[in-house]
């Protein structure tokens, strides 16, 4: 436990002392969705219909595209060869990553959602769904995504390579995602909708550290 | 034994020329059975008769992906260096089958459906186990150490295979379109037995001939791996005697 707190710590100031990888996501977020309205069409009872998915998928590019360079700075200077000569599994410091990570990147995507579901005229009523769904929902896509950044860690050429290798196993975090607040939207009840994604949440808090560590040793020749 | 490239080498060797025929064959003679001389449904006319194509095809590409994630799970954990030339020899072939279904599928769908394509769960999980395929191939081609590739992809196929269940089950809920599965492991298949054997036929044909392929893109990989050894170099020398 002291483990994991000093490598949370280390994390968060570290992200903290670069605050454009935590606002870029951000404005991302923000910028993706201003193009719905502008390259569909601004009818608030067509941008209603669309904005779960929307939502849904811009958060999930942000989330991703944030998780790009997640461990190659540890990679270049030489920390991320410490942690994995060490005897055991390193799962401790990879869950502090990605907990700092989520903290200061997928968090300011959960609060800053309701202002731009409401924004995609969405019902006052589906904006809790909203946040719900993404509380439960990007720490999933933040650790799934970390797999495809740890197979591809010592590659040039992350980005193309990583949506491909991510994405389709995004598939069903989005569904649900999406589907929750679709029903919200509609006025129907989500909690079986939100408990699958919390489902989905304890699966992957529960395997994605010990596949990202194996992903991690692999891509480092160990 | 079937772990040593070389005896793997040797084993293929005497197993190909048995095994090429008896798939080119089986599949011949279940798609000349189902094509020409099984009855037509009393529904869709002629037009089911993609069936023979369609089915082999879709349970060769899912089969292909299990494969994938136990050589996968060989791989990552135990290291075996035979695993690891499995996986790049069994993804090709299961990303075309998968690409066939779909196509087949959608094929199949105008005259039956009225539509090519729906956002079916069947159909939707092809799509995205195609998606899968295509990762790992990529993934095997960028990094250039290849047991170091193979491992990699051999995680990815892991983690892919828990997706495809999860993804299965999270589109049934939307509208399902397909029709259910008419082959039965246990109980009574829904499929007249005049069609249902030479479905049966061909399925079998097209596996042997996944295996096939298989077995010759393993070979390859080996002889290529092994370029170094001695028992490759022998093998060069007596060739060229």
């Amino acid at each position: 436990m002291n483990a994991f707190r000093a490598a949370l710590g280390r994390e968060l100031l570290v992200l903290w002392r670069s605050p454009a990888e935590i606002i870029n996501p951000l404005f991302f977020f923000v910028m993706v969705i201003s193009l719905f309205p502008l390259a569909i069409s601004p009818k608030p009872e067509l941008l209603a219909t669309v904005a779960p998915g929307v939502l849904w998928v811009a958060a999930l590019l942000a989330v991703m595209l944030s998780l790009d360079g997640l461990f190659r700075r540890d990679q270049e200077s030489g920390v991320l060869d410490m942690l994995l000569t060490a005897p055991v599994m390193p799962v401790v410091p990879v869950l502090a990553k990605l907990l700092a990570h989520w903290l200061l990147t997928g968090l300011p995507l959960v609060l800053i959602s309701p202002l731009l579901g409401h924004m995609l005229q969405l019902p006052d009523a589906a904006l809790g769904t909203v946040m719900l769904s993404l509380l439960l929902g990007t720490p999933a896509l933040t650790i799934v995504g970390a797999i495809g950044a740890a197979l591809t860690v010592g590659l040039n050429r992350g980005g193309i390579l990583l949506a491909v290798l991510v994405l389709p196993l995004y598939i069903p975090v989005l569904i649900f995602g999406a589907g929750a607040v679709s029903a919200a939207a509609g006025g129907a009840n989500v909690d079986g909708i939100l408990a699958i994604l919390g489902a989905l949440l304890a699966l992957t808090i529960s395997l994605g550290p010990l596949a990202v560590s194996a992903g991690l040793k692999i891509s480092s020749g160990n | 034994m079937l772990g040593s490239p070389r005896y793997f080498y040797t084993f293929s060797s005497r197993v190909l020329p048995w095994l090429v025929p008896i798939a080119v064959l089986t599949l011949a003679a279940g798609l000349v059975w189902g094509l020409a001389f099984a009855p037509s449904d009393y529904q869709q006319g002629n037009s089911y008769r993609i069936i023979f194509i369609h089915v082999p095809a879709s349970s060769g590409a899912l089969m292909g992906y299990m494969a994938l994630g136990v050589s996968g799970l060989v791989a990552v954990v135990w290291r075996m260096k035979m695993a690891e030339v499995m996986l790049k020899a069994i993804a090709p072939f299961g990303a075309a089958l998968a690409a066939i279904s779909l196509v087949t599928g959608a094929l199949w769908g105008k005259p039956t459906w009225g539509t090519y394509w729906q956002w079916d769960a069947r159909m939707t999980s092809m799509l995205i186990l195609l998606f899968m395929y295509v990762g790992v191939i990529a993934l095997q081609a960028v990094i250039r150490d290849p047991r170091q590739a193979a491992r990699a992809a051999g995680l990815l196929a892991m983690v892919g295979v828990i997706n495809v269940v999860i993804v299965k089950y999270s589109v049934e809920w939307v509208q399902t379109l397909h029709q259910g599965s008419t082959l039965k492991m246990f109980g009574e298949s829904t499929i007249d037995p005049a069609m249902k054997y030479p479905l049966l036929l061909s399925m079998l044909g097209l596996w042997l001939l996944y295996a096939v392929n298989v077995l010759l893109r393993a070979r390859t990989e080996v002889i290529w791996r092994e370029r170094r050894s001695k028992w490759v170099n022998k093998l060069v020398k007596e060739d060229n005697r």
